[in-house]
């Protein structure tokens, strides 16, 4: 198990340090202009890039970006535009946008997994059905439409809620985009587990523990539903990630001062902010790596057939 | 038991059989069997898929919605990026901003009047945009738009990913562990750090969508292929085709690319959703489709700029974006279930 942890994790910051190298040297070595030649001349362009350092050879200048960035500081440390130091507009995004996408992974992972659960012991029955619509709707409509539904009506229509984000009124004013970006998550979840459900009661093992006379409860808690999760856990990494890295769309049509709007911003606007973009890809490289090792450390954990058939490929 | 010990049976005269003796007398069908008729791989395929009602609605869907797609535009007698005009009192050109849908027949037939503006003798089905476009016309153009977007990059994907899946797969060994380890880094890349860091070296416009669905795609096609490869190789007829003395790329491709074509068609039939809602959501965020081209994304964020004054708008595009991911989710479901049925189903 040592071992396993040991060689995912060693892969995982290899994979981290060759994407930031690439995402460095994309950024970097692009044709063009970081600064908008409109507005400055091509004196205080030169004095802006020797200031910067951009005239270093390319490697010396990655060696100085690393050094930067493990000390918790995102390399150049301010916007290209607006001056704003990265470091502090990052605190309260990623706070924002974490709290946010965490209540959204709350919801949809509960609700999903109850409803899935609930429609794999009702099969055939209305709840099952239910389930089916109810998630074929979640993934075939996007976030953002549910979150405009809700916001023209709740908010517009009704004024029962905010119609922006507001951090003063945190509890109010999240509800619009939580209950918006879990129903993909929740609609995912719901399906694939009572799939899982469904395939797991149908397996011979299970047939042995009812003809055993365990039922009810016990049987889906202990036997069906452990089993049930394990590919669950892969399924959710990847919205997880989704997740807290802030539904983009959502973000800025609901106002929030979060990571995705600040993504949207950096790429959408007038000028790409490369320092933006360069700072935001390895957050989200970073967290969906990290998310993805934890994972793949847990699935190891429940099911020792991974753990197994891993040691046997690597001495293959 | 040795053979030239066996001698042959002694034979009194010889017979020559006549097409009578061997004649089925009640049961003339008897030799063919009705109950498993023997029937191709990919004709049982169909009549699986045939007989699912969800994959046979989401293949009405598509077909329907492709069609109008293609045909709507073409007839609707606007074109997607006209300002529909007409003259008013004083002789100047007013654009139909805003109409409301109406259809001039329906309405003097309910309300026993014709229109009293300008436009009172043209159909707007889905109304006029904030600019007087005629938006019928405009949603099904940017569903061409999407669809074919869609169409060429997950077909490119497939043939990338398909091609790198299979070579992974059949040679094995170093090749492998090397090609894997790409495609694992190539994994670990969010999509959306690498539509922004395309962001900053392309223009905006299709061609970024483009580019951003080429690069992501192919991997999930690669991990099927790959799969299937490792599942085949063994096989023996891979075996034999060796024997014969084939080369890897006659293997590879002519042999048992065929067999391995079914779940990556499934993939492809994910996919089509996947690009349809990359690229929406790409245009609607601003670095997709450029005006006064449109796609879905584009015309569901102009009926979001307008939405608490111009609500009809937003609600054509976002009614075909979601029956374009239902139908290829229904086929795609439907795919998988014909291509591996299980017991309980046949």
């Amino acid at each position: 198990m040592k071992k396993y942890v040991l060689k995912r994790l060693g892969m995982a910051l290899l994979t981290l340090l060759i994407i930031i190298f690439l995402l460095f040297l994309l950024v970097r070595v692009m044709p063009g202009n970081p600064f908008p030649s409109e507005r400055m001349n091509a004196q205080q362009i030169a004095n802006k890039r020797a200031e910067l350092g951009l005239d270093d050879p390319i490697l010396m200048q990655f060696w100085n970006y690393m050094t930067k960035l493990l000390q918790g500081d995102f390399g150049m440390g301010t916007s290209l535009y607006n001056g704003a130091p990265i470091k502090t507009v990052l605190n309260t995004c990623v706070s924002n946008s974490f709290r946010i996408g965490g209540l959204a992974v709350v919801l949809g992972t509960l609700v999903g997994l109850l409803l899935g659960v609930c429609a794999a012991l009702n099969r055939g029955r209305f709840l099952d059905h239910f389930c089916t619509v109810f998630s074929i709707l979640g993934v075939c409509v996007p976030s953002y439409v549910f979150l405009i539904f809700l916001q023209y009506n709740l908010s517009y229509k009704l004024t029962l809620l905010p119609y922006f984000f507001n951090e003063k009124q945190f509890l109010q004013s999240s509800v619009i985009p939580v209950v918006s970006m879990s129903l993909f998550t929740m609609s995912t979840i719901a399906r694939f587990t009572r799939n899982e459900m469904v395939e797991v009661i149908d397996s011979d093992y299970v047939r042995l523990a009812e003809a055993k006379g365990l039922h009810g409860g016990r049987l889906v808690r202990r036997h069906v539903l452990r089993n049930a999760l394990i590919p669950i856990v892969t399924v959710l990494a990847p919205l997880i990630v989704d997740l807290l890295t802030g539904a983009l769309v959502v973000e800025k049509i609901y106002g929030i001062n979060g990571i995705g709007k600040l993504m949207v911003d950096a790429i959408a606007g007038e000028g790409v902010d490369y320092n933006y973009v360069l700072a935001l890809g390895i957050l989200y490289s970073t967290l969906y790596i990290g998310i993805m090792l934890v994972v793949d450390i847990l699935y190891g954990a429940l099911d020792p057939r991974i753990r197994v058939s891993a040691k046997g490929g690597a001495n293959e | 038991m040795k053979k030239s010990q066996l001698t042959p049976a002694p034979q009194a005269a010889e017979y020559v059989p006549v097409s009578g003796d061997f004649e089925l007398l009640e049961q003339e069908d008897i030799a063919t069997d009705t109950n498993y008729a023997s029937q191709g791989y990919w004709k049982g395929v169909a009549v699986h898929f045939m007989r699912n009602k969800r994959a046979m609605l989401g293949l009405v869907i598509v077909i329907t919605l492709m069609l109008l797609a293609f045909i709507a535009p073409m007839v609707s007698g606007y074109e997607y990026d006209e300002i529909v005009t007409a003259l008013n009192a004083k002789g100047r050109k007013k654009p139909a901003t805003g109409i409301s849908p109406r259809v001039p027949a329906i309405h003097e037939m309910l309300t026993g009047e014709p229109y009293d503006d300008l436009f009172a003798d043209k159909v707007f089905l889905f109304g006029t945009d904030d600019l007087g476009r005629d938006l019928w016309t405009r949603t099904w153009y940017g569903a061409r738009v999407s669809l074919m977007i869609a169409f060429v990059t997950i077909i490119i994907d497939m043939l990338i990913g398909m091609s790198y899946g299979l070579l992974s797969g059949y040679f094995g060994g170093r090749v492998d562990n090397v090609m894997q380890r790409f495609v694992e880094i190539a994994n670990s890349i969010p999509r959306l750090v690498i539509v922004s860091v395309l962001a900053i070296f392309m223009p905006k416009g299709i061609g970024l969508v483009i580019v951003a669905l080429l690069l992501t795609e192919w991997i999930g096609m690669s991990k099927i292929a790959r799969a299937e490869m490792l599942k085949m190789k063994e096989q023996e007829y891979v075996l034999a085709s060796r024997t014969l003395g084939a080369n890897s790329w006659h293997i590879i491709f002519k042999e048992i690319l065929p067999n391995t074509i079914g779940p990556i068609i499934t993939q492809v039939m994910f996919s089509i959703p996947t690009a349809i809602f990359t690229e929406a959501f790409l245009s609607f965020v601003g670095v997709g489709i450029v005006l006064p081209q449109c796609s879905i994304g584009t015309l569901i964020e102009d009926g979001f700029n307008n939405i608490t004054t111009l609500i009809y708008q937003i609600i054509p595009p976002i009614v075909v974006l979601a029956l374009l991911m239902l139908g290829f989710n229904f086929i795609g479901d439907g795919l998988r279930e014909a291509l591996a049925p299980k017991l309980e189903d046949m």
